[in-house]
C-alpha cells in the first residue's frame, strides 16, 4: 500500500465556527494505481487534496493519520513535512499559468528550485521528461509567458514529477483547459504513471467522465465523507451509493438529447458543514432516505472487493 | 428571427493599435424563434464576441446583425427584446446589494407604473423553477451558483424577451444543478424564446440545441442540425473535438481520418458548402475538390 489514509479530520477554522470540511475519511491508494476523486464544490475533495501536502493557515488537523509508504507523514506540522514536500508528496497547481516565476527563463527557474531542495537537476533526465510529454526542449530558454495554457500546464507537470515523488496531487488540473488539450494532459499524467515516474496519484476533478477516462478507480465524496470507492468501470456502470446514482444520471453526453431524454438534477443543495446533520449527511437528498438515516452515521462498507458504500440501503 | 449576416471583427492590438487581430471572421447564421442554437468552439474561437456583438456591448467592424430584420441599436428598447446571461454569477451581482435588486431594477427602468408587479415576478421566479421565499431578500452570497443564475434567467424574463443569448452559463455549476438550469432553457424554447448557448461544453450544447455551429478561429467550420453535425461530423476539427469529449462508459480513441478533399483533411477553413440538407461544412472548394465528399 502506496497511501493509507486512516479517519482524517481536517477544519476550517472561521468567525462562526469550525467548517467540518473533511471529517473522518479513510481511504487507500495501492502502488501504481490512479485514485480519481470526484464531488460537488464543497465536498472536501480539495482540502483532502492539500490536507496531504500543505494545510494552509485557517486548516486544522483534528484527526487521523496519513501513511505514505510506511511512513507516517506529518500533515499537521507545515515544518517537519517539509522535507516529504516535492521528494515524497508533490502536487500540481490547478493554475498553471501563475504557478511559473514569470521572470526567470523556464530551464533556470527549474535548476534554481531543484537546488533548492538540494538536488542536482540531471538535464538529460528533464530533457527525456520534455519528450514525454510532447514539449520542445527550447521550452527552457523561453519564459513562461511564451507558453500556451496546455504546454505551461505541461511544464507544470514536468516540474512536479522531476523528483519522482510516491504520491502526486493533481487538483482540476484539466479545468481551463480545452477539451483537446485536456485530453492530451490527462493522457501525459497517464504516461507518467506507466513510466514510473510517480508511484500512486490521486486526480481530483468535479467531472466524473473525464475521470473514468484516466483512472482505475473512483472516489465520490459528499460533504467531507466517502460515499463510494469502487474501480472506475463500477462505479460508473454500478453505482450503489444514491448520490453517485444520482450524479452519474444527471450527466449529459455526447448522444444524448433533450428531446430524447430529460435528464434531471439532484434537488436541494448539500448541508452547512459549519454544523452538519446528524446521520447520513445525504439525506435531505436522499430519495431512499429512511428514518435509520437520520440517527445513525452509514459507516463505508465493503460490498465486494475494493468497493466501498456508506449508505444503508447499498 | 436573429440573423447574422458576414460578421467580422477585427481587433487592433499592440501598443498603439499598429497590429490587428481578426477574432471573428465572416460568420452567417441565424436563431429562429423558439430555437436553441448552441455555438461551439474553443477559447479564442471568438464565440464569447459574437454573444457581446448581438448584445450590443462591442461594435463590428462589417456585416450585420439584425433582429427581426432591424439593425441592433443597443438601448432600451433592443434590450427589451435580447438579453444576456453571462459565465460567473458570483460577479454578476453586487454584493453590497440583495441579489433581488436585480428585478427591482427592470421595474424602475421598464415599468415603473405596473400595479401587479409582484405577482410577475412570481410568475417569472415560477418559471425558472424557484421558491420565492428562498431567494427573495437574500444577499447574494447567501445563494447558491444555480439559484443565482436561474434569477438572472428570471430578470430576462420579466422583459418578455424573444432572444436569450447564454454565454457559459453552466460552466462555474456543479454537476447535479447544472443539468436543472439546461433543463430550463428547453423548456422556456417551448415558450417561443430563442436561445444562442455559447459554450465549450460539446455534450451540453448537444443535449440541449437544434442547431449547432461549430466555430474556429473566428470562422464556421461546420453548422447545421444538432444530429447530423454531432452523428456524422463532416470537418476534421469537429471530428477531434468530438473524439476529445471524455465520455462515461467508452475509453478515449483516435478521431477517424475524414474522407474528403486534402483541403478537410489539413483542418483548413473556407467558405461553407452544404453537404446535406441543414448541414454545412466549410472547404477551401481547390481545383481538385469536388466538395465535401459526403
Amino acid at each position: 500500500m502506496s497511501l493509507t489514509v486512516t479517519d482524517l479530520k481536517v477544519y476550517y477554522r472561521t468567525l462562526k465556527g469550525e467548517v467540518k470540511a473533511l471529517d473522518g475519511i479513510s481511504f487507500s491508494v495501492a502502488d501504481n494505481e490512479i485514485l480519481g476523486l470526484a464531488g460537488e464544490s464543497g465536498c472536501g475533495k480539495t482540502t483532502l487534496g492539500k490536507g496531504l501536502i500543505r494545510m494552509d493557515g485557517r486548516m486544522k488537523h483534528i484527526g487521523g493519520t496519513v501513511e505514505l509508504d510506511g511512513e507516517t507523514l506529518p500533515i499537521g506540522d507545515d515544518a517537519r513535512m517539509n522535507p516529504y514536500r516535492f521528494h515524497k508528496v508533490s502536487l500540481i497547481p490547478q493554475y498553471s499559468m501563475s504557478a511559473m516565476n514569470p521572470t526567470r527563463k523556464i530551464g533556470k527557474m527549474v535548476g534554481e528550485l531543484v537546488r533548492s531542495r538540494g538536488v542536482k537537476l540531471d538535464r538529460d533526465e528533464l530533457h527525456a521528461r520534455l519528450d514525454q510529454v510532447s514539449l520542445p526542449r527550447e521550452v527552457l530558454d523561453r519564459y513562461p509567458i511564451e507558453l500556451s495554457g496546455g504546454m505551461k500546464q505541461r511544464m507544470v507537470m514536468v516540474i512536479s514529477t522531476l523528483l519522482n515523488p510516491s504520491l502526486l496531487i493533481a487538483d482540476e488540473i484539466t479545468s481551463a483547459l480545452d477539451v483537446s488539450t485536456q485530453k492530451a494532459v490527462a493522457k501525459a499524467l497517464v504516461g507518467f504513471r506507466d513510466a514510473g515516474f510517480v508511484k500512486s496519484m490521486i486526480f481530483i476533478t468535479h467531472d466524473i467522465s473525464l475521470t473514468y477516462q484516466i483512472a482505475d478507480t473512483i472516489m465520490v465524496m459528499y460533504a467531507g465523507k466517502l460515499a463510494e470507492k469502487a474501480p472506475a468501470h463500477t462505479i460508473v456502470s454500478a453505482p450503489r451509493h444514491p448520490y453517485a446514482q444520482l450524479l452519474i444520471n444527471s450527466l449529459p453526453e455526447v448522444g444524448v438529447r433533450y428531446a430524447d431524454k430529460r435528464l434531471s438534477g439532484i434537488p436541494g443543495s448539500p448541508p452547512s458543514l459549519l454544523d452538519p446533520p446528524s446521520g447520513c449527511r445525504f439525506r435531505d437528498r436522499c430519495p431512499l432516505a429512511f428514518a435509520k438515516c437520520a440517527e445513525e452515521e452509514p459507516p463505508a462498507v465493503e460490498v465486494e472487493p475494493d468497493h466501498f458504500v456508506a449508505c444503508w440501503k447499498a | 428571427m436573429l440573423e447574422l449576416h458576414d460578421v467580422t471583427k477585427v481587433y487592433k492590438v499592440g501598443a498603439f493599435g499598429g497590429k490587428t487581430m481578426t477574432a471573428v471572421d465572416g460568420v452567417s447564421f441565424d436563431v429562429g424563434t423558439g430555437e436553441v442554437v448552441s455555438l461551439i468552439g474553443e477559447s479564442g474561437s471568438g464565440k464569447t464576441t459574437i454573444g457581446r456583438m448581438i448584445l450590443g456591448l462591442t461594435s463590428l467592424t462589417s456585416g450585420s446583425i439584425t433582429l427581426d430584420g432591424a439593425p441592433v441599436k443597443p438601448g432600451k428598447a433592443y434590450y427589451r427584446s435580447v438579453q444576456g446571461v453571462f459565465q460567473d454569477p458570483f460577479s454578476s451581482y453586487n454584493p453590497v446589494f440583495k441579489a433581488d435588486r436585480v428585478l427591482r431594477m427592470i421595474k424602475e427602468q421598464y415599468f415603473p407604473s405596473v400595479p401587479d408587479w409582484d405577482d410577475r415576478v412570481e410568475e417569472a421566479l415560477a418559471a425558472v423553477r424557484l421558491n420565492p421565499g428562498q431567494v427573495l431578500d437574500k444577499f447574494p452570497h447567501q445563494l447558491s451558483g444555480g439559484q443565482l443564475q436561474r434569477l438572472l434567467i428570471a430578470r430576462a424574463l420579466l422583459l418578455e424577451i424573444k432572444l436569450l443569448v447564454a454565454d457559459e452559463i453552466t460552466s462555474m455549476l456543479d454537476a447535479s444543478t447544472r443539468i436543472d438550469v439546461l433543463n430550463l432553457l428547453a423548456d422556456l424554447k417551448a415558450r417561443g424564446l430563442g436561445v444562442l448557448y455559447i459554450t465549450h461544453d460539446l455534450s451540453l450544447g448537444n443535449y440541449l440545441a437544434e442547431r449547432t455551429v461549430v466555430l474556429r478561429h473566428g470562422t464556421v467550420v461546420e453548422m447545421g442540425l444538432t444530429e447530423k453535425v454531432f452523428g456524422d461530423p463532416l470537418h476534421p476539427y469537429t471530428r477531434q473535438l468530438l473524439s476529445a469529449v471524455p465520455r462515461l462508459g467508452s475509453p478515449w480513441e483516435e478521431a477517424a481520418p475524414a474522407d474528403g478533399c486534402l483541403y478537410h483533411q489539413k483542418g483548413a477553413t473556407g467558405r461553407l458548402l452544404a453537404a446535406d440538407e441543414g448541414h454545412f461544412v466549410a472547404c477551401a472548394g481547390l481545383d481538385d475538390c469536388g466538395g465535401p465528399a459526403a
